[in-house]
């Protein structure tokens, strides 16, 4: 259940952020969720991609600075209170969340978690029926 | 190993005898032969014949960079051209670029004193060296080239740049000494790293670095990634190029060869000459080359003289590593800031790279300092938070050893223009501003 997602450092430059979805691009690595983290000078694109090692390869080999971070997904459904649900369950049993991102189609919701216990996350919600995402689906989409 | 112990070991009363002789002989070369020293001799009120001892040394007249610019190309040459057969110049950043000129006696005497200097670093007939220093008008490659064969070594020319032919070679011909510059033997050892090669399959032991100023802890590093000692060699092109001083494996400052070069620590402000174990200016005078001797010739280094005999045996003068140069040394807001300074910051921190850059800048009539430091896949997390703390720590360690507070950049790997040959410390802004 844990998905390996793409965490890139960007200087807060003109055309840095186009430069690497190019190579993504000409690799034909598919972007599956995506995400960025702001500051004044610097900002971190979070993203899930169809052959993650393959695009850290391609994004290094362009002298990016890449990490793989592990994260767990988990589908909530599309209506008013749907990620209510879900995020009471992990803080009804302490489990703390790093940083979370979303994003919705048809019915459902994914939602992107990182905690420092991913682990924990995964055997929550499970414990309490909720629907995660496989790596090899998510991967897919 | 020493590779001529009648010098290296003499006593130092022997030597002073062996440095007046040559000294004598060669402020009448000066005097007769060029018209720059005969104008400076005599401004100094001193005729060849009153000169006796190298401790008259301090009441003569300096020779600085400008002179050699203001002689440009061969004005400085004691020899006709005809007995000149090599030419180097460095890079002039600002101007024309330094010319120096030597004959066959002096590219003998440039051979010796590189080979004493790469005994010291124990290499011999039995390695195989690969240069990587720059080959052509700087005098790194050629200079360690030439030294290497005297001791016999295995020379690979390869020059600088072109890292993945450098790794090759290195694998392939089993080099176990690499000579380059130290920021460049950063960039190999990084390279190394990423192209995954083991360092069970590289023969490498020794690496003699210079031509830069570098810290004990890139010193550190260097060693790790690379898996060798690093010896530190010391030269200027107006002297002789690299050989003019070396560490021994006590690794204790660099022996001088001083019975061609004599050295000076002087007071950069007052210029007068000051005792062993002070911080100060270096100062050169060369007492056998042919073509261009130089008088007192202010380097611009800083640094330490010390006389005592080293645990090598070795009886010449050591000089500590260059803290920075006096003209390198920037104020800002008053306070004297040397880029080494921040270069010994960042490598005490175990998660950053020795990539860095200063800018500093005028806004409002106030001195402005930014760094910019590179960040390392290996030390970050995409937490904005471990970021913003890694900025905050190199913030405070910098404040603290350099006394003022700077503006830190995080910037990508590999944006800050890297060094085939020397390194971009620093951008000065400040100057254009102000013109």
């Amino acid at each position: 259940m844990i998905i390996k997602q793409l965490s890139v450092f960007l200087e807060n430059k003109t055309g840095r952020l186009t430069e690497m979805t190019k190579i993504l691009s000409e690799n034909n690595i598919n972007i599956s969720a995506f995400s960025i983290a702001d500051t004044a000078d610097f900002g971190i694109v979070r993203c899930i991609v169809s052959k993650p090692d393959e695009a850290i390869k391609a994004l290094k080999e362009k002298h990016f600075s890449v990490n793989i971070t592990d994260v767990v997904c988990m589908i909530v459904p599309h209506e008013p209170g749907g990620l209510y649900k879900a995020l009471q369950i992990l803080s009804d049993n302490n489990v703390p969340v790093e940083y979370m991102y979303a994003f919705a189609f048809d019915n459902a919701a994914s939602v992107v978690i990182r905690s420092e216990s991913n682990e924990e996350v995964i055997r929550v919600l499970e414990a309490n029926q909720m629907k995660l995402v496989k790596a090899s689906d998510i991967y897919q989409i | 190993m020493i590779w001529n112990e009648f010098i290296e070991t003499a006593d130092r009363e022997k030597l002073k005898e062996i440095q007046n002789e040559r000294f004598v002989k060669m402020i009448e070369r000066m005097y007769y032969n060029v018209p720059f020293y005969r104008k400076k001799l005599t401004e100094a009120g001193i005729e060849p014949g009153d000169i006796k001892s190298i401790d008259q040394l301090k009441d003569l007249p300096f020779t600085v960079k400008d002179d050699l610019r203001d002689n440009y190309p061969f004005g400085l040459f004691t020899v006709p051209q005809n007995q000149i057969v090599r030419l180097h110049a460095s890079s002039g950043t600002t101007g024309k670029p330094t010319v120096v000129g030597y004959t066959k006696n002096d590219l003998q005497l440039w051979s010796e004193v590189v080979a004493r200097s790469l005994t010291m670093a124990g290499v011999s007939k039995e390695d195989i060296i690969q240069v990587a220093y720059g080959y052509g008008l700087f005098t790194g490659g050629l200079g360690v080239h030439y030294g290497a064969e005297k001791v016999g070594a295995s020379v690979i020319p390869i020059s600088g740049g072109n890292t993945k032919k450098q790794l090759q070679l290195m694998v392939d011909f089993g080099s176990t000494v690499i000579a380059c510059t130290p920021s460049y033997a950063a960039h190999l050892g990084e390279s190394l790293v990423a192209a995954g090669i083991d360092r069970k399959d590289i023969k490498l032991r020794s690496g003699i670095f210079g031509a830069e100023p570098w810290t004990n802890e890139l010193r550190k590093q260097v060693e790790n990634l690379l898996g060798i000692k690093a010896f530190d060699i010391y030269g200027l092109s107006e002297i002789i190029g690299p050989g003019v001083s070396m560490e021994c494996e006590h690794q204790n400052g660099m022996h001088i060869f001083e019975d061609h070069f004599i050295p000076e620590i002087i007071d950069p402000k007052t210029l007068e000459v000051l005792p062993y174990g002070e911080l100060g200016e270096l100062v050169f005078t060369t007492i056998t080359k042919e073509a261009m001797p130089l008088l007192r010739y202010r380097t611009r280094d800083l640094t330490r003289l010390h006389v005592e005999k080293c645990a090598c045996g070795r009886t010449l003068v050591r000089m500590e590593k260059c803290m920075g140069r006096s003209d390198d040394m920037l104020i800002i807001r008053g306070v004297n800031v040397f880029p080494s300074q921040v270069e010994a910051v960042l490598l005490e921190m175990s998660e950053a790279s020795p990539h860095y850059q200063l800018v500093v800048n005028r806004e409002n009539n106030l001195d402005t300092l930014e760094i910019n430091i590179e960040i390392d896949d290996q030390f970050w997390s995409d937490e904005i938070k471990t970021l913003e703390n890694l900025k905050k720590r190199f913030q405070h360690n910098i404040a603290s050893t350099l006394g003022i507070s700077a503006k830190i950049n995080l910037v990508e790997p590999n944006t800050i223009a890297r060094s085939e040959g020397k390194a971009k410390r620093v951008i000065d802004k400040r100057i254009t501003n102000i013109e």
